[in-house]
């Protein structure tokens, strides 16, 4: 089915926060730091002051006054607590900090009158090596935390020391998981009006999770939450990026309610590469036993993540570096595990979560590792996954981290997976081109992750805010149309649809009398917003449980309506008729009539009305699982990794949309294959950002992208409702470690292992020029 | 300030802008056409491709005053009699389109690719359609939608 929400996208008529332009609107333009790490001695605005058409400026001392600074708290002595001020206080810590604010009446105007402001600032030395900032004698960022080591964290499970010792072979190796970002097409955003008459404040913003700005700013701000309205309309694409609360929505608010007039504030591609949060920073030494049969033994790890600046609110510094552990047992049989993981600040913008959060880097190292261990006992790499995955007699399955996978199809995903490619023959087609002297490789790799979590655990670890709930509102008004109101936002993923689809059939009405109203806070009932892969899950099964209750009432009403029992009426083809006798019938339309004309018209003591509003927790929340294979080809002369056929095989629980399905599938692997292969972000050694541009940090276009093959195994979920697992994030989990694998696998000859990500060319140049060298 | 004449969508608009104002930002802000996006004001991302006298081009990298006197068309010009184009359809129908952001450039640079090259092969689309990022798609949608609507165009000419 295609999309409802593209009629408007189509036309140019959506309505992204840049496209909002209320009367007497102030632009805001932020003057960011052009030092790593330095002490802000001295703040001299008057001449931008003076300049026509500046209403305002905004250094971190006047905001520290009207707002409190921003602490991304956490439950467990895992993570230190440290400060986030939305304009720098004191110090800057990293290039692209806010260190100032200008509202003017245009953007052009904004820009001149940052450039008129004098900022003093004394450089003090900079960190930007992960490693190095753990040395005592680093510099220090957070004085308040006494260390950079902000978070440290260990899973164990058995005596891996001893398994490892008596393992029949043990593979290790140091993984580099480089520097990344999502780039989301529109970049960040926001608008603030403060109605000084009714003291309510209204943020439009290019946010995932309105409803967790809305509930953090009436802190912040001190407001209650009533009084605060989020607004996240038709946003520009997310991937996590715009799940964090960033430090221009609350600069933005306070500006606006100090002036009683409506400041908005557009990020340019530069402030975006700068200043939004980065991703998957990891440095992963690993090592996996294994028996003769190649049967694990056992994983030992530890993680260091360079977590940037700051701890970012509300996922916290941990988010990256607990996830990456958590994952890396992987599908797999994993009897003894002991992973380690440690996220340090440096001078660099803060980590935040990206589509996979974690994973794409623990799945790189597990599926390395295998590979790894695979070549050295001779095994087929698709052989040695299927003698450790989960089986499926044993699920549910409780991982060495504590994570419980429910009935998925780990050995399923793969069969297909080498049936669809037809494994056997492009093992003969590689065996003749290497005869030709070509570097023809196919990497598999295989994952699972947890999705739709519900309140048992939180979402990232020790956080303190609670993420296991969504609701859904469906009313039915009096003329027989239905609109569903959701706590979730959609920026790309087509909720507007698939939620429609899910009411639709729960009510009994076509889907064109369904009307999906999203990322609203002051009309949708309770919840936070979308991210790590829940709004079908959550919002999904609300939306189910709401349209049950609707539906109930609605039996009762049309039994009265028919005079017959409401246990023998049934739905059919949008009619409600009693049973045997289809004849008798209302449509829901005379149902919806009747709720609204009162008693007259209704059973005894029934309440009017048609409408009801369910929450929904999942509790341990459920999982999706894949495997995917790539062919790639490695061009002997540039050294460009070249991609030629690429498999996905997904299992999603039950599928809404297809179509959609698929293209979550085709932009996630998007995204992991430009992580492999193309994008990275550089620092230099003083903290300088490198890659600012979209000239340096490649993402890739039509040309880079291969065409996907993707299936679906629809294996239910038993755990949450309609069987839904969620399944926005898989494409990037796969992608990374299936290209690394396939390039290793292509080098086989010269026996080069893929350790660090992206391979670019200059990279595999450098690889294969040692090798040689190495003889 | 200086004067713009200019014929956007078949309509003929007169504005008043400073001499640095981008062509993006006067077809947003001063003829309030907010289809055309923005997304890296540096010539790369194609989100604010329009067609200038008839050629695909990037608005982010022109000044409003080199637009005085050309013709344009932006994504509102795309719909005829309250119909959509054969390709806004095909993208519909081949789920072309995630966020949306990229899409107004995507169809203008589409509909140039299609221009000059009626019937392009795969690698010909994506080529074509190379000069605008989109970060949702992964393009396989947008590759189905172009071959799709082709042969549609060829016909409507
Ligand atoms: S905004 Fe013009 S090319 Fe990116
Ligand atoms: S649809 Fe989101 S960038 Fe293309």
């Amino acid at each position: 089915m295609a999309r409802r929400e593209d009629g408007r996208f189509l036309t140019g008529q959506g309505s992204y926060v840049d496209d909002y332009r209320p009367a007497r609107l102030l632009y805001a333009a932020f003057l960011r730091s052009p030092h790593a790490h330095a002490r802000v001695v001295r703040i001299d605005a008057s001449a931008a002051l003076t300049l026509p058409g500046v209403a305002a400026v905004l250094t971190g001392e006047d905001l520290a006054r009207s707002a409190k600074p921003v602490r991304a708290a956490s439950k467990t002595p895992a993570v230190k607590v440290t400060s986030f001020p939305p304009l720098a206080l004191g110090k800057v810590r990293h290039v692209g900090e806010a260190v100032v604010m200008v509202a003017a009446e245009s953007r052009y105007v904004a820009e001149d009158a940052v450039e008129r402001i004098l900022v003093e600032y004394e450089p003090i030395p900079v960190v930007t090596d992960m490693e190095g900032a753990l040395r005592p004698e680093s510099p220090l960022l957070h004085d308040e935390a006494g260390t950079n080591l902000l978070v440290s964290r260990e899973f164990a499970r058995g005596d891996v020391d001893e398994a490892l010792a008596g393992a029949a072979l043990v593979v290790r190796e140091r993984f580099r998981f480089h520097r990344h970002t999502p780039v989301c097409m529109e970049n960040r955003g926001c608008l603030a009006e403060y109605a000084t008459g009714s003291g309510t404040l209204t943020l439009r913003s290019s946010a995932q999770c309105p409803g967790l700005v809305r509930d953090v700013l009436s802190d912040l701000l001190d407001m209650p939450e009533h009084r605060i309205r989020v607004i996240a309309a038709d946003v520009g694409g997310g991937f996590g990026a715009k799940a964090s609360l960033y430090p221009e929505e609350i600069a933005t608010c306070v500006m606006a309610r100090r002036l009683g007039r409506p400041v908005k504030w557009i990020g340019d591609r530069r402030e975006d590469l700068l200043a939004t949060t980065h991703a998957w920073d990891e440095i992963v030494e690993a090592e996996l036993g294994v028996d003769r049969d190649g049967a694990i033994v056992g994983l030992r790890a530890q993680v260091t993540a360079d977590v940037g600046a700051y701890s970012i609110y509300p996922w916290t510094a941990a988010i990256e570096p607990v996830q990456t552990i958590s994952f890396l047992p992987g599908p797999y049989r994993v009897p003894t595990y002991r992973g380690r993981t440690r996220g340090v600040a440096t001078c660099k913008a803060p980590l935040g979560p990206y589509r996979g959060v974690g994973r794409p880097p623990a799945v790189f190292v597990i599926e390395g590792l295998m590979d790894r261990a695979a070549r050295q006992l001779g095994l087929d790499p698709t052989e040695i996954r299927l003698r450790n995955f989960v089986r499926d007699e044993e699920f549910p399955y409780k991982s060495p981290s504590g994570i419980v996978w429910d009935r998925s199809s780990f050995t399923a995903s793969l069969l297909r997976a080498c049936e669809a490619l037809d494994y056997a023959a492009v093992r003969a087609e590689q065996a003749r081109a290497r005869a030709a002297g070509r570097w023809l490789g196919v990497g598999v790799a295989s994952y699972v992750e947890l999705t739709g979590i519900g309140s048992a655990i939180p979402v990232s670890p020790g956080m303190p805010i609670a993420t296991g709930t969504e609701a859904a509102t469906i009313r039915f008004d009096p003329a027989g149309k239905v609109t569903a109101v959701f706590g979730v936002a959609s920026h790309g993923q087509g909720l507007e649809t698939t939620l429609a689809q899910i009411v639709a059939d729960e009510v009994g009405v076509p889907i064109d009398d369904v009307r999906v109203i999203h990322g609203d806070t002051e009309v949708s009932p309770y919840g936070t917003g979308t991210y790590a892969s829940r709004s079908l899950v959550l919002a999904g099964g609300a939306a189910i449980l709401a349209g049950r209750a609707v539906r109930e009432k609605m039996l009762v009403i049309a039994g009265h309506l028919l005079e017959a029992d409401p246990a023998d009426v049934v739905m059919t083809d949008g009619r409600w008729a009693v049973r045997g006798m289809l004849d008798r019938s209302v449509a829901a339309r005379e149902i919806a009539r009747a709720a609204y004309t009162g008693a007259r018209r209704l059973p005894t003591g029934l309440e009017p009305g048609l409408e009801a509003t369910r929450f929904y927790d999942p509790y341990y929340g459920t999982a999706s699982n894949a495997t995917h294979v790539a062919v790639v080809e490695l061009d002997r002369e540039t050294c460009a990794v070249k991609p030629l056929r690429y498999v996905v095989v997904e299992d999603c629980g039950r599928m809404v949309n297809p179509l959609i399905v698929d293209g979550q599938v085709h932009g996630g692997v998007a995204q992991g294959l430009g992580a492999a292969l193309l994008e990275e972000i550089v620092y230099d050694d003083q903290g300088q950002l490198l890659s600012g541009t979209l000239m340096d940090y490649v993402v890739p276009s039509a040309c880079e992208v291969p065409w996907m093959e993707v299936h679906h195994l629809e294996t239910p979920s038993p755990v949450a409702l309609g069987g839904f697992r969620g399944m926005g994030e898989g494409g990037t989990i796969g992608a990374p470690a299936a290209i690394a694998n396939a390039v290793a696998d292509a080098l086989v000859p010269l026996g080069i292992e893929i350790a660090e990500l992206p391979v670019t060319p200059d990279r595999l140049f450098r690889l294969i020029e040692h090798a040689r060298a190495r003889g | 300030m200086v004067t713009v004449r200019l014929n956007v969508n078949g309509v003929a608009h007169e504005g008043r802008c400073e001499p640095r104002k981008l062509l993006a930002d006067f077809i947003r802000e001063d003829l309030g056409l907010t289809g055309t996006h923005v997304g890296c004001e540096h010539g790369i991302c194609g989100a604010c491709t329009i067609m200038f006298n008839g050629e695909a081009a990037r608005s982010c990298i022109m000044l409003a005053v080199q637009a005085d006197g050309a013709e344009l068309m932006t994504v509102e010009g795309l719909m005829r009699d309250g119909k959509l184009h054969p390709l806004q359809e095909a993208f519909r129908e081949h789920h072309g389109l995630q966020c949306g952001f990229c899409t107004p450039g995507m169809l203008i640079t589409a509909l140039d690719l299609l221009r000059t090259n009626p019937s392009p092969t795969d690698r010909e689309i994506r080529e074509g359609i190379s000069a605008v990022l989109c970060r949702c798609t992964g393009y396989q949608g947008i590759v189905n939608a172009v071959r799709a609507a082709a042969p549609t165009l060829v016909a409507g000419r």
